[in-house]
């Protein structure tokens, strides 16, 4: 136990909108930043709990710190874990935090019809994707990009995207509409499973102690 | 090809140089020379198989993870072998063949499609032993002994080895009756450690209530060796398979314990590892440090089924590459004599008897370059050769 005391806890946590609603949650068990995230400009942060350190990064970087140990815990969307590929982690929490979906969307009142070739997809989602369109066994052209899925259909890349749908208004103002749920995203807390192993009572302390403020 | 890229190795593909490979040989030698100890024979299977022989009993994560190639010689699928362990089970099978328990190591390359892990190696250099023939606890802790044995030989401190039961999940799928995809379904969500998943899945499916708390318990049993009594308590009206399951695992806990008191040793029911083909305790080693697993191992009584002979089976691998980097000794450290270039009788006498003691013996050629690597030198004084310390 006294070994586990001294252990580094190193929790990642995806940068923007989670981190927003991630550090509240943190609070609330007693885990603060000792210094101001928004004027820091250090990439591992101490919390007032001192073996806890909190990293901020980019959300599809978290699975990779986590999973190879460079983090113990991580904080990230279900959609980033399921594009990750996540079964090398453990997930034992749903935050509930950062609720969103990711959808399939087409121009407004496009047609059910289409042309002789298979449908061509935009998105950054490319193995939820590709999974999603297998099950229904449906082959589709998928193309890869990294930012404004809308305009992809807008200018003729793409008969649809994939994408991640919050209040639905940039998809509405660009004259898009919704149309099948693919996946019910919400933050998940994820776990290194050495770390899970090795560092198990500071790590399920941490797990329950979420568990009741949720 | 431009030639500034023709020395560049494919993805996860490493080759062992100087110092490292010398190392590496050293621990080769101890970990069979441990095993020979303990009565082990070592066996030396081929690279390549037919694709049918290699991964047979496996499942599709072994075949995926197989290079293929076509046999020239009669249009067959070869298969360049991805893991040991099936090879060390046909030879039992077939070649040895013998009643009572076999027991065989081996230590070679494997090749892998993808790294087992983010940023593994596609060559890992296996290490491991398999026991055939024994069904009973007594096999499993005597390979766990051995692999718990093999990390103090390698100087890797700190082990943590963590331990589970395949019999618990497989015990309630078929008590319940689950449906391959269901069974999958939980698997997964066993694997990833997820409650509410689990909790979500098992909500929005028919499953007898009684089945789904004891699904969802396998979850919460972890920690140390205490769970086992809570375990038993709880799945006290389970199929009679769990209890059996949970009894194993409780010898098995107690002797390592009582033999290894210095290894931190944690029950993980929910650990589910190589599900496919273990039937029995599965166990992994851990460090601090390391994002996975550095050996594993469990039993496997049905592989040799598809070699037409079923028997019990129990082993460990591991890949000594990661052995030897988290190794706290060094080895292969020899004495090195610089001798001059003579044709002397004397000194070329001197040359052999030093080498048959163990020393290199780095005879300096015409055009001396780089002599500091050597510690010692023959240099002749009054008329006699002699070894001094080379400064």
């Amino acid at each position: 136990m006294s070994r586990q005391m001294k252990q580094n806890l190193t929790i990642a946590i995806s940068k923007g909108r989670i981190l927003k609603e991630a550090l509240p949650l943190l609070s609330k068990i007693g885990i603060e930043p000792v210094e101001d995230l928004n004027t820091s400009r250090k990439l591992i942060l101490q919390t007032n709990r001192a073996p806890i350190q909190v990293v901020v990064i980019r959300a599809t970087d978290v699975p990779t710190y986590v999973e190879y140990g460079a983090a113990d815990l991580g904080i990230t969307g279900k959609d980033v874990l399921m594009e990750h590929g996540s079964d090398q982690l453990y997930e034992p929490l749903d935050l509930k935090i950062a609720p969103c979906r990711l959808m399939l969307a087409q121009i407004k009142g496009a047609t059910q019809y289409l042309p002789q070739r298979r449908l061509r997809i935009a998105t950054k989602y490319v193995n939820i994707t590709q999974q999603y369109f297998n099950q229904r066994g449906e082959q589709v052209e998928l193309i890869k990009l990294y930012g404004s899925m809308e305009l992809a259909p807008l200018v003729g890349l793409a008969d649809r995207i994939v994408d991640l749908v919050d209040t639905g208004n940039t998809l509405k103002a660009n004259g898009l509409e919704p149309t099948e749920l693919i996946l019910p995203v919400t933050s998940r807390l994820v776990v290194n499973k050495a770390s899970m192993k090795m560092k198990q009572a500071a790590i399920l302390q941490l797990v329950t102690d979420l568990k009741e403020v949720l | 090809m431009s030639i500034n890229r023709r020395w560049i190795l494919p993805e996860g593909i490493e080759e062992i140089l100087p110092d490292q490979a010398w190392q590496l040989e050293h621990l080769r030698r101890q970990l069979l020379d441990l095993f020979r100890t303990w009565g082990y024979e070592l066996i030396i299977p081929p690279m390549v198989e037919y694709l049918d022989s290699l991964i047979t009993g496996l499942g599709e994560d072994l075949e995926q993870q197989t290079f293929k190639t076509v046999d020239g010689m009669n249009g067959r699928t070869l298969g360049i072998r991805p893991d040991i362990t099936p090879q060390a089970a046909r030879i039992d099978a077939h070649r040895i063949g013998q009643e009572g328990p076999t027991r065989l190591c081996y230590a070679g390359s494997v090749l892998l499609t993808h790294p087992s892990a983010l940023g593994g190696s596609r060559s890992p250099m296996q290490v491991g032993v398999e026991l055939f023939g024994h069904g009973g606890v007594e096999s499993d802790i005597e390979v766990l002994s051995l692999l718990i044995e093999s990390l103090t030989l390698t100087g890797i401190d700190e082990v943590h080895i963590d331990l589970g039961h395949v019999a618990l999940f497989h015990g309630l799928a078929a008590a319940a009756q689950l449906s391959a995809e269901t069974e999958a379904q939980i698997f997964d969500c066993l694997q990833r450690k997820s409650l509410p998943d689990l909790q979500q899945l098992l909500l929005n499916s028919s499953l007898d209530e009684r089945y789904q708390t004891w699904f969802l318990e396998l979850l919460a049993l972890s920690g140390e060796a205490t769970v086992l009594d809570d375990a038993k308590r709880f799945y006290v009206n389970a199929p009679a398979s769990i209890q059996q399951a949970l009894g194993q695992l409780e010898q098995i806990a107690t002797k390592i314990h009582r033999r290894f008191p210095q290894v931190s040793l944690c029950i993980d029911l929910a650990e589910l590892r190589g599900y496919t083909y273990h039937t029995g305790c599965v166990f992994a080693a851990y460090v601090m440090g390391e994002g996975q697993a550095i050996a594993q191992g469990g039993r496997y009584d049905h592989i040799g089924e598809v070699f037409g002979r079923a028997r019990p089976a129990t082993g460990f691998s591991a890949d000594m590459k990661t052995l030897l980097m988290l190794s706290n000794q060094s080895r292969g450290e020899f004495s090195r004599v610089l001798a001059p270039d003579d044709e002397d009788p004397e000194l070329v006498e001197m040359i052999h008897n030093l080498r048959a003691k163990g020393l290199q013996v780095v005879v300096n050629l015409p055009e001396p370059v780089g002599t500091k690597e050597c510690d010692q030198k023959i240099v002749k004084q009054n008329g006699k050769w002699k070894l001094v310390t080379n400064d």
